[in-house]
């Protein structure tokens, strides 16, 4: 067993040894022109400290409702919500009541009804967060060309390759939060000056944080002072990112608390129950040389 | 070891009347309890156990699963969506089931390279290893069509071009492939056929692990030296040995499933699949789930037309003929000895052999450009030079260790060289470790 693992860490080395001279061989050729990149995002986006990362991370009620209200003012002109349904809102430290409100604030369509027509009515808490746009076409006719993605599991749908041996690393940091870390590096990449010399094409708009070029159709989002927070939040592009992207990995992950929680539970358990089986195990070969 | 005789005797008059009519308690008592196990076998023997509680396991959350989900393509991704957020639970399941696919591969490869080492797949196991490539075949066939079920982007690009393989064969192909997808692109008709046959190949695999475990019986167990069973010296009782050994294996290896499950359990799946599936837009880097990358690579590296063979058909044959390997290894190595321990050429091979597959995997996760593409096609080489070179070769030219004359003696030697204990009598060894 023993000899079975120096080999294998051996083995290692050398597939290490390999990889990181393939990956600075990569780099190499890749040191182009600063007007023509070739590999995006062009910045590698900040690894942030969420609240929600690690094994015991949790939401921050209060950082959800912010990011719900920049959701709710800015991001929902354009991008859709469809896969949340407002009564998961009491996620988020609302009551029944304040759930119930803040569905009838929307408009929904439903029926048909006896008349056999469509009607509107108010929400309800079991409705789903509506559409921006009637459908997909609508939606890219009204963005030069492009839908806006649909935000439910946005956290989760993006995210970077992170390359060798960062990806070995990664499952022993617990790193999980590549999504909201793009989210986040692109919201606040709209400042950014592109390089002298660099074409951006009519329509769009220059971020270095973007994953598919050197820019993107939508334009700079959000500024300082866009939304009112009446809690006394700095009202800064910083700090609604980071609010409004935590809400986007809530709606990703709603169970994301739930999971960790249980995880810590399953892995002490385990813990100890494997110590139990060793000592058994030692016991029962204990008169067996093998 | 071979069909020895049974020691069952039942205890109680039920047992008895059940034993003269259907003697199932006797197969119990004979296979799992009495069946005499190696006693020098490591950790690494209990991957079959693993193996077999990760198959019940993702039959379990997969039955569950399939009560709430629904195989249409405008229904899937909102169906597993639903699971995620509003069934009990859900969330555990589909997380168990899509990592549990993963850990599934894990200790399979594991398993599989624990037989290279060892030469467990030499005479007279033969068919105990294919029936193990068997295994092998109809998972890696459950599980590239379980990941087309979430119905994401890379389910569906990734079944565009896995079942674009099959075009490449002449004549037929084309058939082949609208055989597979029901018609001439991906779409319902490919879903509910996928949806039926993940449900299907699971129990296939059942009953062809059922075969497994025969053939393992009547042979019995390799074990690190690759010398048979002689004595009864050389074995212990599967229970309680082998049993307790395998059961702290097993909840070593859940608790690092059990890690990946709630701390990352996105880690080893493609955040594309979180966007439904579009079929007007290919995303920018098509990768199949990881335990297909090395093969991905290989598929990958024929860039040239061979004769008549075009690089598409021979990236195709390079592909399977890689998994063909595998099943004509038994008949390949020219070695009478089994274990690498005694190989000295073999070991060496053997690990580098391991380091290729997996910097094959690595390639399979890089675009075909650039210097990737010589690396491939190295490793490529290397990979099949391995079979038809190495193998049959160095079984006529290396020259062996001295092998032990017994499993004992071997148990016995070992122990007074690492630990310095006296080595007891034969009969009575007192030492432990």
């Amino acid at each position: 067993m023993k000899k079975i693992l120096i080999s294998l860490a051996a083995v290692s080395a050398l597939f290490v040894g390999a990889a990181a001279y393939a990956e600075e061989a990569g780099k190499a050729g890749e040191a182009s022109h600063e007007a023509n990149p070739t590999h995006f995002p062009i910045h590698e986006p900040k690894e942030m400290n969420w609240t929600f990362s690690g094994p015991f991370g949790t939401y921050d009620k209060a950082q959800l409702q912010r990011g719900l209200k920049v959701y709710k003012e800015v991001c929902s002109a354009c991008h859709s919500m469809k896969l949340v349904a407002f009564r998961t809102l009491s996620d988020l430290g609302y009551s029944e009541a304040q759930v119930k409100a803040f569905a009838a604030g929307y408009t929904v369509q439903d029926g048909p009804n006896d008349a056999g027509e469509m009607f509107e009515r108010p929400g309800l808490p079991s409705d789903y967060f509506p559409s921006p746009y009637p459908n997909d076409k609508a939606a890219a006719a009204a963005n030069g060309g492009a839908v806006p993605p649909d935000m439910s599991l946005l956290a989760k749908a993006r995210g970077l390759t992170r390359g060798f041996p960062q990806f070995v690393i990664d499952i022993f940091t617990q790193y999980a939060e590549s999504g909201p870390d793009y989210i986040h590096a692109l919201l606040n990449g709209y400042d950014e000056q592109p390089p002298s010399g660099m074409k951006i094409p009519e329509g769009t708009h220059y971020n270095p944080f973007f994953n598919a070029g050197v820019s993107l159709k939508m334009p700079k989002p959000i500024s300082a002072d866009q939304v009112t927070y009446d809690d006394g939040t700095p009202q800064t592009v910083e700090q609604y990112s980071e609010d409004v992207t935590t809400f986007l990995m809530w709606t990703a992950e709603p169970k994301l608390e739930d999971r960790k929680k249980t995880g810590f539970r399953v892995v002490i358990f385990l813990l100890l129950f494997a110590v139990l089986m060793y000592l058994t195990k030692r016991k029962v070969w204990s008169n067996v040389a093998h | 070891m071979s069909e020895g005789h049974s020691t069952y005797s039942p205890k109680t008059g039920l047992g008895r009347w059940f034993d003269a009519r259907m003697p199932l308690p006797r197969l119990v008592y004979d296979s799992f309890v009495a069946y005499p196990v190696p006693r020098n076998l490591n950790y690494m023997w209990t991957f079959g156990g693993i193996l077999s509680i990760m198959l019940v396991s993702q039959i379990i959350t997969g039955i569950v699963l399939a009560m709430h989900y629904v195989s249409d393509t405008s229904l899937a991704f909102g169906s597993v969506e639903k699971i995620m957020r509003d069934v009990n639970s859900g969330w555990l399941l589909r997380y168990m089931h899509s990592n549990g696919a993963s850990f599934f591969f894990i200790a399979v490869y594991l398993h599989i390279f624990r037989g290279l080492y060892y030469g467990s797949y030499k005479a007279p196991r033969e068919l105990l290893w294919v029936l193990g490539c068997i295994i092998y075949l109809l998972m890696m066939a459950t599980g590239f069509m379980g990941y087309v079920l979430p119905w994401g982007q890379m389910s569906f690009w990734g079944a565009t071009v896995i079942t674009g393989f099959f075009t490449a064969i002449p004549l037929v192909g084309d058939w082949i492939q609208q055989l597979l997808l029901g018609g001439f692109a991906v779409d319902n008709p490919t879903l509910n056929r996928f949806f039926a046959l993940h449900y299907l190949l699971p129990f296939m695999i059942a009953g062809v692990v059922v075969l497994h475990v025969w053939a393992l019986h009547v042979t019995g167990q390799n074990n690190p030296t690759g010398i048979e069973v002689k004595s009864k010296t050389d074995t212990v009782a599967f229970t309680p040995y082998a049993t307790i050994k395998d059961a702290f294996a097993m909840v070593v290896f859940l608790l690092v499933f059990a890690y990946f499950i709630f701390y990352m359990p996105n880690y080893l799946g493609h955040p594309d699949n979180y966007t439904v599936a579009d079929p007007l837009k290919t995303p920018a880097h098509i990768v199949p789930e990881w335990y297909f990358l090395p093969f991905y690579a290989i598929l990958r590296a024929v860039t040239f037309n061979i004769g008549p063979i075009d690089s598409k058909l021979g990236g195709v044959l390079a592909m399977f003929g890689a998994i063909a390997m595998l099943f004509i290894l038994p008949w390949l190595d020219t070695s009478k000895v089994r274990s690498a321990v005694y190989r000295p050429w073999y070991k060496l091979f053997f690990w580098l052999f391991a380091a290729n597959a997996i910097f094959l995997g690595w390639l399979g996760s890089k675009p075909a450009e650039g210097w990737y593409i010589p690396a491939m096609q190295i490793s490529t080489l290397f990979y099949f030079a391995f079979f038809l070179v190495v193998l049959p070769v160095l079984g006529l030219i290396e020259t062996p260790r001295r092998l032990p004359n017994s499993i004992t003696e071997a148990v016995l030697e070992k122990n007074k060289a690492g630990s310095g204990h006296p080595a007891g009598a034969a009969a009575a060894p007192e030492t432990k470790g």
